[in-house]
């Protein structure tokens, strides 16, 4: 109790802070995506729009589902925007509550995928079905590739703690050493793997049997589908947030001055537009794999990240 | 055994033979020795016009034949030609639906079109028996009629192992009209009407055709510069279904720039028909004996700035695809029709060419225009879904350089003729190429020139077997790619 109560305004603060960037990200990017194939984007707002009418309408639930259909959505918002804690937003000084480092985040994550997919074949659908599947497959393949990846920045902090990590990158050289590239480069294939996007999959289809992610929220609804929605959009930011904290943590406050903060803030929302402007790049280029594909995508993935740890030991020791 | 040919009509529309059998055998035979020729299968249908028939329609190096089996009040049965030709299961169940009378010797009793609601066909089935594969690790997805993105209806059974395909078997008929029964017994006029919405994306094909048969069986010539302008109208339908296509294959492929760049081109093109012809999608510009309007010198120049703009902007974004290591990925090897299937069948249109078929009407029998302006055929052999995108980019620009020619050369006068009112019982073909293949369109007048009866033949019928043929093997999420390629129409098959 001594350890939590301190931390619990700094901590709502920063689930707070992960809550709204969510939406906005997800509003830039396809902003982004929009201006990018000269389209007129839609506002910056409206994943709001579309969330709040969501969340005014009814759920229906499939006959034959059981209650982890209904549970699902809220389990898995919560422990998103709960893991949200676990990577640094602003500060590195860990004022909120960190409760685990960056391997309980990689556990949180495929606890989530874990409930997503169960929701999904629950009720029994085909799509359901084919879509846990495949997101487990892609999972298997991404998950050894994020481990390794937190390993070698790890190393060069003596700490998976993610907020010691950030501090230690942060205070040290800006020069990128040759394992942070390569860890970097394997995280970005990791991000977009494991967030859903193009090439993996393709967020805005409407052809199910192509589908991953969107699969396995065919038959939710209402504010389910709103949580749902939300959720993989807070999981998109703890990505980022976990990408700048490893790969650019320059920029992170490392007191908790108000200044400070800040100043951090305003690094925060340049990292991200430039962030959105990246992803939304790389897909408007790419066109999705066929889907035998993927385990090659997610095995560069792993092999880039085995290259960076390797090259710690090689070239920085 | 009747035969009927006239020469003279022969240098205007397309050519045809009659050849009315004097019985089942007499038609089994006929078809037979078609088969034996080399003849392709086109269509199927049953009418009470000019008698109780069951018509055939085929297509040999001599142009159409049509060929009847009578039917007997007291039999009500008719031979199936199946065995010779594949592409006729189908046609038949639906005569079977429609009419109750039997094809004799058609291993699939099951009804097609029909889903059990029709009072008059007791074949009807609410639990449609679909093939099933049995073995281990062999599931079964059932998808739609109800899609998750707004598309036509239709209901598609797979059989997979993991993310194969096994086998895939259709179920189609959600969106039957009863075209053939809302058309009987009605003016000329509200027929042609009607054909232009049998499949909306092929409006000017069928009304085409319409007018085509419709001015055959009254022997009415239309004049040469409604010719040219229909051949203007069905270029820039064709070209803007293809536009549309190719942008939907990228977005299928997730390359949503894709659909975005030819969006834009297909909408420019579909507002220009607006301002040219006052319709988008180019309905009822052609009547039976012309056209509705002539457009005047300032249309023309709007179309041919159209023909100067797709040019240029489809040439880049053919680079674009072309140079797509991702998206060449994805279509390379996908969905790959055999050039034997292709031909044993018979299948023309864009999905034939791409397997190696040299078949275009445009190009075989040429309808005036086309046998003054001759427009060459696109071909590809590899049949997969890069060929079919070739094809279609082909067609585009073969479809340019000839709207650019037909234009410039556009024959001055008037654009209409009155149809003639024909005598007594007056039947006429029309086959057009559409963007699909080849429309089909059997009509019969009667005096005072009302329809007794009327066949609209979609290229469908014969692209939907096809691709049940195609997707085994392929994986379940490159379906949606392989069935863009074909795109087939719901609403021109179910009639």
């Amino acid at each position: 109790m001594n350890t939590f109560l301190p931390f619990l305004g700094t901590s709502l603060f920063q689930m707070l802070l992960v809550g709204l960037l969510a939406p906005l990200f997800l509003g830039w990017l396809n902003i982004v995506k929009a201006l990018l194939s000269n389209r007129t984007p839609a506002s910056l707002f409206q994943p709001f729009r579309d969330w709040s009418k969501l969340l005014s309408k009814e759920s229906i639930v499939p006959q034959g589902s059981s209650d982890l259909f209904r549970w699902a959505p809220p389990a898995v918002f919560a422990l998103l925007l709960t893991s949200s804690l676990l990577v640094p937003a602003l500060g590195t000084h860990g004022k909120t509550v960190a409760f685990g480092d960056a391997l309980v985040l990689t556990g949180i994550m495929a606890l989530v995928r874990v409930l997503m997919a169960l929701g999904a074949i629950d009720t029994g659908t085909p799509f359901g079905n084919l879509g846990g599947r495949r997101e487990m497959m892609v999972g298997f393949l991404a998950e050894p590739a994020t481990v390794l990846v937190i390993f070698t920045a790890s190393i060069l902090s003596g700490s998976t703690m993610t907020f010691q990590t950030a501090d230690a990158l942060r205070s040290g050289t800006l020069l990128p050493t040759p394992s942070l590239v390569f860890g970097g480069l394997a995280f970005l294939l990791i991000l977009l793997g494991e967030n859903a996007r193009i090439p993996i999959d393709n967020p805005s289809t409407h052809l199910e049997l192509t589908m991953i992610h969107e699969a396995m929220l065919l038959e939710y609804s209402g504010p389910s589908l709103a949580l749902m929605e939300w959720g993989s959009a807070i999981k998109l930011v703890i990505y980022l947030l976990l990408g700048i904290a490893l790969f650019f943590p320059w920029g992170l406050a490392g007191d908790e001055g108000l200044s400070d903060l800040i100043r951090a803030g305003g690094f925060l929302l340049l990292k991200l537009l430039t962030a959105g402007f990246v992803l939304g790049l790389l897909e408007t280029l790419m066109a999705k794999l066929r889907i035998f594909r993927v385990p090659e995508f997610m095995t560069l993935a792993f092999l880039l990240a085995i290259l960076g740890f390797l090259s710690h030991f090689v070239l920085e020791v | 055994m009747t035969e009927e040919k006239n020469m003279q009509d022969d240098l205007f529309f397309p050519p045809v033979r009659t050849t009315s059998a004097t019985s089942g055998s007499e038609y089994l035979s006929e078809a037979t020795s078609m088969k034996n020729l080399g003849g392709r299968f086109l269509a199927l249908w049953s009418t009470d016009h000019p008698g109780r028939f069951v018509c055939a329609a085929f297509s040999d190096a001599e142009g159409l034949r049509i060929l009847r089996a009578p039917v007997a009040e007291t039999s009500r049965t008719f031979p199936s030609i199946t065995h010779l030709f594949p592409l006729a299961s189908r046609p038949e169940r639906t005569v079977r639906d429609f009419t109750g009378w039997t094809p004799e010797g058609l291993a699939d009793t099951r009804p097609w079109l029909d889903h059990g609601f029709w009072k008059n066909a007791p074949a009807g089935e609410r639990d449609y028996p679909f093939v099933r594969v049995e073995g281990e690790g062999v599931h079964e997805i059932p998808v739609g009629p109800v899609h998750a993105g707004i598309i036509e209806p239709g209901h598609f059974r797979f059989q997979v192992v993991g993310e194969k395909v096994l086998r895939m078997e259709e179920r189609l008929g959600y969106t039957h009209k009863g075209i053939r029964a809302l058309l009987r017994n009605r003016p000329v006029e509200d027929v042609a009407r009607l054909s232009g919405r049998v499949s909306g994306d092929s409006a000017v094909a069928y009304q085409w055709a319409l007018a085509q048969a419709m001015e055959r069986a009254t022997r009415t010539f239309p004049p040469e510069r409604a010719l040219y302008l229909r051949a203007v109208l069905l270029e820039r339908e064709r070209i803007a279904n293809h536009l549309g296509d190719l942008g939907a294959l990228g977005n299928d492929a997730g390359f949503g720039f894709g659909l975005v760049q030819f969006g834009r081109l297909k909408e420019d093109l579909l507002r220009n028909n607006d301002r040219v012809f006052a319709h988008r999608y180019l309905m009822d510009m052609v009547v039976p004996g012309g056209l509705r309007e002539n457009p005047g010198k300032e249309d023309i120049s709007i179309l041919l700035e159209d023909v100067r703009r797709l040019q240029r902007d489809v040439q880049l974004l053919k680079i674009i695809y072309d140079e797509h290591g991702g998206l060449q990925d994805r279509f390379s090897g996908t969905g790959v029709l055999d050039p034997m299937l292709a031909g044993d069948w018979g299948l023309g249109g864009v999905v034939g060419r791409a397997s190696g078929q040299m078949l275009d009407l445009r190009h075989d029998h040429p309808a005036w225009p086309y046998n003054r302006e001759r427009i060459p055929v696109a071909l590809s052999r590899r049949g997969d879904v890069g060929a079919r995108v070739q094809v279609r980019f082909q067609e585009i620009r073969h479809s340019l350089a000839f709207l650019h020619t037909v234009l410039t050369l556009l024959p001055e006068g008037p654009v209409r003729t009155p149809l003639r009112e024909c005598g007594s019982l007056a039947e006429g073909t029309g086959r057009i190429e559409g963007f699909r293949g080849e429309v089909l369109v059997w009509v019969c007048l009667e005096k005072g020139n009302i329809v007794a009866d009327a066949y609209f033949h979609d290229p469908s019928w014969h692209l939907w077997p096809a691709l049940e043929r195609v997707v085994p093997g392929n994986l379940v999420a490159d379906f949606p790619l392989i069935n863009k390629s074909f795109n087939p129409s719901y609403s021109g098959h179910d009639l």
